[in-house]
């Protein structure tokens, strides 16, 4: 379980304050698939790295499995990175020249696992993602699908609390977006993975059980989703995006 | 994050930039080869000198007038005239000598038949060949009757037989010197290279001889017959110091100088001489080696240029590392196994080419260079010092990217 309670984060640029996160209270359970959505400026990615100890908030309490991350040093935070946390990114962020295999194995060299029992965790990991066959590949053999289950993989490697996926689908075309949407589906039904999607498109945050609005750095609303979309269920003519990634409800606000 | 697995991820980075990574390595295999090459040549050039001092005679002692070998004497002092004169005094009244033997040295022209050329004449008694242990190679050394009877006869070193005769046997040949014709009676074994000290490029004859009818009023003084010098070879190595004493108080009585007074000529042993020679020698060496130590330290800056480049380039990468828990140390070190695999590779194939350098040199005969095991392991060390030094800087930059900005870097 996750919460983090009335967080602020304040960037200072030059002798102006921006307030990216603004007393933001959000408990996440275990085993849930939640999406935090926003509009680009209205703190989602800033939550995300919060959330993921890439960073620490300027005031706030952050509890990871009682844990307070945001009191943490670097060291600390890279510990609980390496244990229980798995990213997935836009740009599948794989290591070039190094295999399918050898990038699962990556997150395992850092927590302290022992070398024989890397590869086996590895293996498993790229079965559960379906590419059992493409271990050997290097990331310049694989489609942008399979880099992306590759990523997926080596999130899920060292078995972490919370799946953090920023903008998993936003570099691929929709039939593959489907393709690894149904797979995180899969891995929170089957495995009670919690997952965190983080977008800015409607559509695609219709496809976990809750929704977390952010708006100026605020959580503007925190709704249920009772029946979330099936993965590769047509994109509803209400969600329809622009070029900028805005949907049409937003775009006649 | 074991050593093993890191020197694995260095080496497929730098394999990843094949070229980049070579012109780095280039940058120490140079500098390292310097390093090795160089010492290496001085050190055989200190040993080349050394035993070539220790060829001519233990326990050997030289008179000679006014330049001193003596360490801090402050160099050359007023010189005096060293009289034949002197000689019989130092013979009759030192105790304690094997042998002594005074000479008169001169550049002068020497010509064959058909060839001309400047040799180093010296006018020497008998003794000096025992004095200096010097070996006849074919025919015979100067008798005490070649002396007194003012014989034209003359002994060559080896490099003078060579030059001269080309192969032919000297013996029985004739040779003129400032237009006197002399007959050629014997050739002495090489000693060596250090041709100054050895009698490879002199060319012998008996003293009365020289006075006559080479050297001339060059060698005389207010009408008395001058030395250039007087080597005297003591019967015990421990009795060295005493003789030089002895031989001070004699050229003082002979001169009329105090105690106090300077005196004009200079006494040392071959020991003083030698530890003046090779502390000259280590000087230059270490020179030199400072000198390619300086091109070690720009392959070590290339180094660091290179590692900063890289780290900027795989900002994402250590963002990445960082995202999935990578602990700052880890970030450090994996570069500086980079720099440090750069390093420790240039280092061996440097010291490769360095004492291959070194072989080449001796190959051909300049100078016996010596790669000895210190000078590999002060260069070895001394590499990879480099790679960690010129590492550290760049290597900490990488660990303390901040992990969130590292992933965005584009």
């Amino acid at each position: 379980m996750i919460e983090v309670i009335d967080i602020t984060k304040v960037y200072k640029i030059g002798d102006q304050e921006v307030r990216a996160l603004d007393g933001v209270t959000v408990k996440i359970d275990e085993g849930e698939m939640v999406s935090i959505m926003g509009p680009s400026g209205s703190g989602k990615s800033t939550l995300m790295a919060i959330l993921g100890c890439l960073d620490i908030p300027t005031s706030g309490q952050y509890l990871i499995d009682e844990q307070d991350a945001a009191k943490m040093r670097e060291n600390q935070l890279a510990s609980l990175r390496a244990h229980k946390i798995g990213f997935v990114f836009q740009q599948f962020n794989l290591l070039p020249r190094t295999s399918a295999l050898e990038n699962v194995m990556l997150p395992l060299t850092y927590d302290g696992t022992r070398p024989r029992e890397r590869m086996e965790r590895a293996k498993q990991a790229l079965e559960t993602v379906g590419l059992a066959d493409r271990m050997n590949h290097h990331p310049n053999q694989l489609s942008g699908g399979q880099q992306q289950r590759v990523a997926i993989a080596r999130a899920l490697v060292n078995n972490p609390t919370i799946l953090l996926a920023d903008e998993p689908t936003g570099n691929l075309d929709s039939k593959t977006g489907a393709e690894i949407m149904a797979l995180f589906q899969l891995l929170h039904k089957e495995k009670n993975q919690t997952v965190i999607y983080v977008t800015h498109d409607p559509y695609i945050a219709r496809h976990t059980n809750r929704i977390i609005h952010l708006i100026d750095g605020k959580v503007s609303k925190d709704e249920m989703i009772k029946t979330p979309l099936v993965a590769g269920t047509p994109r509803p003519d209400d969600l329809i995006s622009d070029g900028n990634g805005n949907s049409r409800q937003e775009a006649r606000q | 994050m074991n050593i093993f697995n890191n020197i694995r991820v260095a080496l497929r980075a730098l394999l990843a930039n094949k070229m980049r990574s070579s012109l780095t390595v280039l940058g120490i295999v140079i500098g390292v080869a310097a390093v090795v090459a160089l010492l290496s040549i001085g050190q055989g050039a200190t040993s080349g000198i050394t035993s070539s001092v220790e060829s001519m005679g233990t326990n050997l002692i030289t008179v000679s007038t006014g330049r001193s070998f003596s360490p801090g004497s402050g160099g050359q002092s007023s010189s005096g005239t060293l009289l034949f004169t002197d000689y019989g005094k130092i013979a009759a009244k030192v105790s304690g000598m094997r042998a002594i033997a005074p000479y008169y040295s001169s550049m002068d022209q020497v010509s064959t038949t058909n060839l001309t050329s400047n040799y180093t004449i010296m006018g020497v008694t008998t003794d000096y060949k025992d004095a200096t242990n010097q070996v006849i190679k074919d025919g015979r050394w100067l008798t005490a009757q070649d002396n007194a009877s003012k014989s034209r006869v003359v002994v060559i070193g080896a490099t003078v037989a060579t030059d001269l005769f080309q192969g032919l046997n000297p013996i029985g040949r004739k040779i003129k010197i400032n237009n006197s014709q002399f007959e050629v009676v014997g050739v002495l074994e090489s000693k060596g290279t250090m041709g100054f000290l050895s009698g490879d490029s002199n060319i012998f004859l008996p003293l009365s001889t020289g006075y006559a009818k080479v050297f001339g009023f060059r060698a005389t003084s207010q009408g008395k017959y001058v030395l250039s010098g007087i080597t005297v070879s003591a019967e015990k190595a421990d009795t060295v110091d005493t003789i030089i004493s002895q031989i001070e108080n004699v050229l003082r009585a002979s001169h009329n100088l105090s105690l106090s007074d300077d005196l004009p000529f200079s006494v040392s042993s071959q020991a003083s001489m030698l530890s003046s020679l090779s502390s000259i020698s280590d000087t230059l060496t270490a020179l030199l080696g400072a000198i390619a130590g300086i091109s070690l330290l720009v392959g070590g800056i290339g180094i660091m240029n290179i590692t900063l480049v890289s780290v900027t380039e795989r900002t994402r990468e250590i963002g990445l590392r960082k995202a999935v828990g990578a602990p700052q140390k880890a970030i450090l070190f994996q570069f500086l196994v980079e720099t440090m695999t750069l390093s420790i590779i240039g280092g061996i194939i440097g010291i490769l080419l360095g004492a291959a350098i070194a072989g080449v040199v001796t190959y051909l005969g300049l100078i016996t260079a010596k790669v000895t095991a210190d000078v590999v392991i002060l260069s070895f060390s001394f590499s990879a010092l480099i790679g960690l030094f010129f590492g550290i800087y760049p290597a900490y930059q990488a660990s303390k990217l901040r992990p969130i900005e590292a992933l965005r870097y584009e």
